[in-house]
């Protein structure tokens, strides 16, 4: 009996003595989970000793635990408010690392292929269309027979960065909607339901006969589900692409130190419900030692930015890489 | 006669008090170096007030655990308690970009769901209860008890997943337009047909509960003495009527407490009520139309609310589940403790 005690007693300090390997702690966004844990595990193996660890807790939780210094480095769909950033313990600097986009899916029996214009989609969300053979939509789809059905509104009903770049779109498409609801994580939608997740909104309307939703381009993509063209912001029809997210973001003229920019219906025939996603980086670092790993990882990163594609995120166009290159060198 | 081996009664504190009565072993066990060390103290009561102790901090820590979660929640809503007051209770708006918050929509959706649950759950389960007591052969009475008591083992997920992929299409198919056209005049059963909203909720909840009460109630039923069903029957009553009135009238207080255990359990469900209820923070008279419930909201918006006064209204929320939570599991606890162990069982 007192053998086990004292050899339970020795192997639990060598396991104490043994974890040597310098540990970051990230957490934030959920939307960027896939391909960041991808990029950590794989730093990681060619970094011995260097182990980062990210919890997808959600944009809010990122940043609030950022800016309380409790973790190494945060992540966020949506950029720090002035307020946020002016309150925060530590300095932020951000730093964007992929594009995502949202796309508007809908299940209508007999339809593949629709056009949903900008101000068609905002008054669909704010209840003021709500059949699908209503007039303004069939002038936009000459030549589709639409059903005459209610149209089955469906939204998120967490809070998530997909509903800001949503929203951030519509507010800048419809002054009704900027003027109503307005922009945000989590706001007080007109209409519809609220489905948990992006694979909620996506069940839900894969199931529903009649329904319209919103969800990443990955999830549209892996699960089959048709999803409509929209109108970029030079006036074109445009569906989703990795190309075109990208050039969404090539397009922006002065791009700010801090990255905080919203690219949603950009100029020209990229498409308009794009988005960045960022790191959010202490600087000066909390740990001089991990910031350094951290800097070494985001140059990493800029190397790996094709990996993005694989898994439907748009990498980082050529100019804003090189601006970001430049901004992690001054890193502290 | 006296046996050549027979064992003499030892004086306790011996180090071989385990040793079999029938006769001597030539080794002693080694005391422990525990044992040896109350053995030298003289006496064993040192051992057992320290065990006494160290189980009266184990109980106690239950209560301290509460007090902190309770005080953690008040001092967490300190914002909202400041700013609202008390119309917090009262109000419908929920806009959180506009700082606006009001927790009625959502103790409406809780308290809808769980009631219409009850009203779905608790003649089944009562059913169920009495068909295993009283009737059921007793080759089928072990393998229908194990299959309700495996209700209550589906994790709250599960049950979820399978609403909305099993029990949303069969509602919307073929459930609400029945409901619709046989009651749509009432107006509880109007508007679009969706299939997810408040009548979802309360389908799923009512399978959730259904295990809880039926196996108490059985529990309760079963307390009733034999002697009340035979005085009954020896009056010349038939089966239901010794049902009634010998073991239902005596269990009744019981089956409200398991009664009650059940809303507990609905008032908290989470998950499977998110997947299901539509997450709209309106009042609306429809049960087809979607809801909010209140467990349902902190679990869709705690992890992305970024200001303070977001987080003040969920944890306040938060807050008013709890205490009501409570509120309702110890009064059923009270009711369900009364019938089994010895409130006096009355005639009529």
């Amino acid at each position: 009996m007192r053998k086990t005690i004292w050899l339970l007693a020795v192997a639990m300090s060598a396991t104490v003595c043994a974890g040597n390997a310098q540990k970051l702690n990230g957490a934030g966004a959920t939307f960027p989970y896939p391909i960041y844990s991808k990029w950590f595990s794989e730093y990681g193996a060619a970094h011995a000793g260097v182990q980062i660890n990210y919890q997808s807790i959600g944009s809010g939780g990122g940043i609030r635990q950022v800016s309380a210094g409790t973790v190494d480095f945060g992540a966020s769909d949506t950029p720090m408010t002035d307020e946020q950033l002016a309150s925060s313990k530590v300095k932020i600097q951000h730093i964007p690392t992929v594009i995502g986009a949202v796309v508007p899916i809908f299940n209508l029996q007999g339809v593949s292929d629709l056009r949903l214009g900008p101000d068609v989609l905002a008054d669909i969300y704010l209840g003021k269309i709500s059949k699908w053979d209503d007039a303004r939509i069939a002038k936009d789809n000459p030549g589709v027979k639409l059903p005459s059905v209610d149209i089955f509104v469906v939204h998120r009903s967490d809070g998530s960065g997909t509903s800001y770049i949503f929203t951030d779109y519509l507010s800048k498409v419809s002054k009704d909607w900027a003027g109503g609801p307005g922009k945000g994580a989590a706001p007080s939608w007109p209409k519809g339901i609220g489905a948990k997740g992006n694979e909620g909104v996506a069940g839900f309307v894969r199931q529903s006969p009649g329904s319209i939703g919103y969800v990443e381009l990955i999830y549209a993509m892996q699960n089959k589900i048709p999803f409509a063209s929209v109108k970029s912001g030079g006036g074109t029809w445009v569906k989703a692409s990795i190309e075109g997210v990208s050039e969404a973001a090539a397009s922006v003229k002065n791009m700010p130190g801090d990255y905080r920019v919203s690219i949603t219906n950009a100029p020209g025939n990229s498409y308009p419900i794009s988005s960045f996603t960022w790191l959010l980086i202490p600087n000066p670092a909390k740990d001089p030692a991990n910031g350094k790993v951290l800097v070494d990882f985001l140059k990493w990163m800029l190397q790996h930015e094709n990996e993005a594609a694989s898994l439907y995120y748009a990498p980082l166009p050529a100019p804003v890489a090189q601006k970001v290159a430049a901004t992690i060198n001054n890193l502290k | 006669m006296v046996k050549s081996d027979t064992q003499v009664p030892r004086v306790a504190g011996s180090g071989d008090v385990g040793q079999p009565t029938g006769g001597r072993s030539s080794s002693v066990a080694e005391p422990s170096v525990v044992r040896q060390y109350l053995l030298n103290c003289g006496s064993s009561s040192f051992a057992d007030r320290a065990f006494s102790a160290l189980m009266l901090v184990c109980a106690l820590s239950i209560f301290a655990i509460v007090l902190l979660i309770l005080v953690e929640l008040i001092s967490g809503s300190k914002l909202t308690i400041q700013k609202f007051g008390m119309s917090f209770f009262f109000g419908s708006a929920w806009d959180p970009v506009n700082g606006n918050f009001g927790a009625l929509p959502f103790i409406y959706g809780t308290v809808v769901s769980s009631l219409l649950s009850l009203i779905i759950a608790v003649p089944l389960a009562v059913g169920v209860a009495i068909f295993l007591t009283e009737m059921c052969p007793a080759w089928l009475r072990g393998f229908l008890a194990f299959f309700t008591e495996l209700l209550a083992a589906i994790p709250s997920v599960v049950y979820g997943l399978w609403a909305v992929f099993v029990l949303i299409p069969l509602l919307r198919q073929y459930v609400n337009p029945f409901l619709i056209k046989t009651m749509g005049w009432s107006g509880v059963f109007a508007g679009p047909n969706y299939g997810i909203g408040m009548l979802a909720a309360g389908v799923i909840l009512s399978i959730m509960i259904l295990p809880i009460i039926s196996s108490l109630t059985r529990e309760v039923m079963s307390a009733v003495p034999h002697a009340q069903r035979e005085a009954v029957l020896a009056l010349g009553a038939t089966r239901w009527e010794m049902i009634r009135m010998g073991v239902l009238r005596n269990a009744r207080i019981g089956i409200v407490g398991a009664v009650i255990l059940g809303l507990g359990r609905a008032l908290g469900e989470t998950m499977a009520v998110t997947m299901v209820i539509g997450n709209r923070p309106e009042i609306v008279r429809s049960l087809l139309a979607p809801g909010y419930s209140m467990a349902s909201v902190i679990a869709n918006e705690f992890t992305e609310a970024s200001d303070e006064l977001y987080l003040s209204a969920l944890i306040e929320i938060g807050l008013a589940l709890f205490i009501v939570t409570i509120i309702v599991n110890a009064l059923a606890r009270v009711l369900v403790w009364a019938v089994t162990r010895g409130a006096p069982v009355r005639g009529t």
